[in-house]
């Protein structure tokens, strides 16, 4: 049998191509060496990392950039643990110095039990970041407008939450995802909240064009089978989506020929 | 000999005392820091790193020497 033929379906980024559609974090492993294997099972092309103090009384310390090369995978600084625009602007500004990173992801938490994401401040700094030339990736609320308020703003990337971060709860609002996929063309991510690999599929299923996994890949009992499974759920839910799934139906319908019944 | 005088900076919120009219690329030279891989603020302005050995430093000056880590 002829091997069905795919078109090339790249994500595109601010103008950059990636060929996977998972982006993954690299926080909470156990150890650089365990996150850097997961990564590269779970074929990621780009990875979220945080812009912390270097420790200067360890200086043996091993360095994230020893075990992930960033010539080969494309580092997207973030700004956890930011709770306003300008604690955001200025981890964003310091990481764009350690190396010219220009694609950041923009994080601006507003509760630190639920880590929602304060949309104000979040919308605030898009404004700054896109005039200062960076290409700002926000993660964000469920919200159709406010996402329509951050794609005006300059955004380079639409970023969801399926649910709280680290929850592992799986989407929770699939028509906000829905109504969000048709009004932008600008690369829509759901970050944050998943919790399986299904959780993936559904969100490439409902027409997202990547997602974002850390903890339910750093923190499942086997992260590298958890990466691998990640992988081929994204893969599958791409597919799924392009390949145009049949009308839901109330009732029955036979897959078989009623003709010729004994 | 003449004494080398000392003066108090903080980096990374850790008082640290060195030699006064030393600069920053000696400063972190000292505490081997790989330039190429962590961003430099003084006194929360960012620093171009192919300057620092013209920058002095002084009394009460706050370095912050950030670089990438593990995250979401």
């Amino acid at each position: 049998m002829e091997a069905v033929k795919l078109k090339k379906d790249s994500l595109i980024i601010a103008n950059k191509k990636f060929n996977s559609r998972l982006i993954v974090g690299t926080g909470k492993y156990k150890s650089m060496s365990e996150c850097a294997k997961a990564i590269k099972l779970s074929g990621a092309e780009i990875v979220t990392v945080a812009v912390r103090r270097v420790n200067i009384s360890d200086k043996n310390k091993p360095l994230l950039m020893d075990y992930i090369n960033p010539k080969k995978i494309t580092y997207l600084p973030n700004t956890a643990g930011c709770f306003n625009s300008k604690e955001a602007l200025r981890t964003l500004r310091l990481a764009r110095e350690i190396g010219g990173w220009k694609l950041v992801k923009l994080e601006v938490l507003g509760d630190k039990k639920n880590l929602f994401p304060d949309m104000i401040e979040t919308l605030k700094s898009t404004e700054v970041l896109a005039k200062e030339g960076f290409k700002v990736m926000v993660y964000c609320n469920d919200d159709p407008l406010m996402a329509k308020r951050l794609e005006n703003s300059g955004a380079d990337a639409i970023m969801p939450l399926a649910a709280p971060i680290g929850s592992g709860l799986g989407i929770q609002n699939k028509i906000n995802i829905q109504i969000i996929r048709k009004q932008t063309k600008l690369p829509l991510i759901i970050d944050a909240g998943l919790g399986q690999a299904s959780d993936a599929t559904i969100a490439m299923e409902l027409g997202c064009d990547g997602v974002l996994v850390n903890t339910a890949i750093a923190k499942a009992k086997k992260p590298f089978e958890m990466a691998l499974a990640f992988k081929n759920a994204v893969i599958a839910g791409r597919q799924s989506y392009k390949s145009g799934r049949i009308d839901k139906i109330l009732m029955g319908n036979p897959s078989s020929p009623s003709k010729g019944i004994i | 000999m003449k004494k080398i005088k000392k003066i108090k900076i903080k980096i990374n919120g850790k008082i640290k005392s060195i030699n006064q009219d030393s600069n920053l690329s000696e400063v972190l030279k000292n505490l081997k820091i790989p330039l190429n891989k962590v961003a430099i603020e003084l006194n929360e302005e960012i620093i171009d790193k192919k300057k620092i050995n013209k920058i002095k430093l002084n009394k009460n000056d706050k370095i912050e020497i950030v670089h990438f880590i593990g995250g979401g």
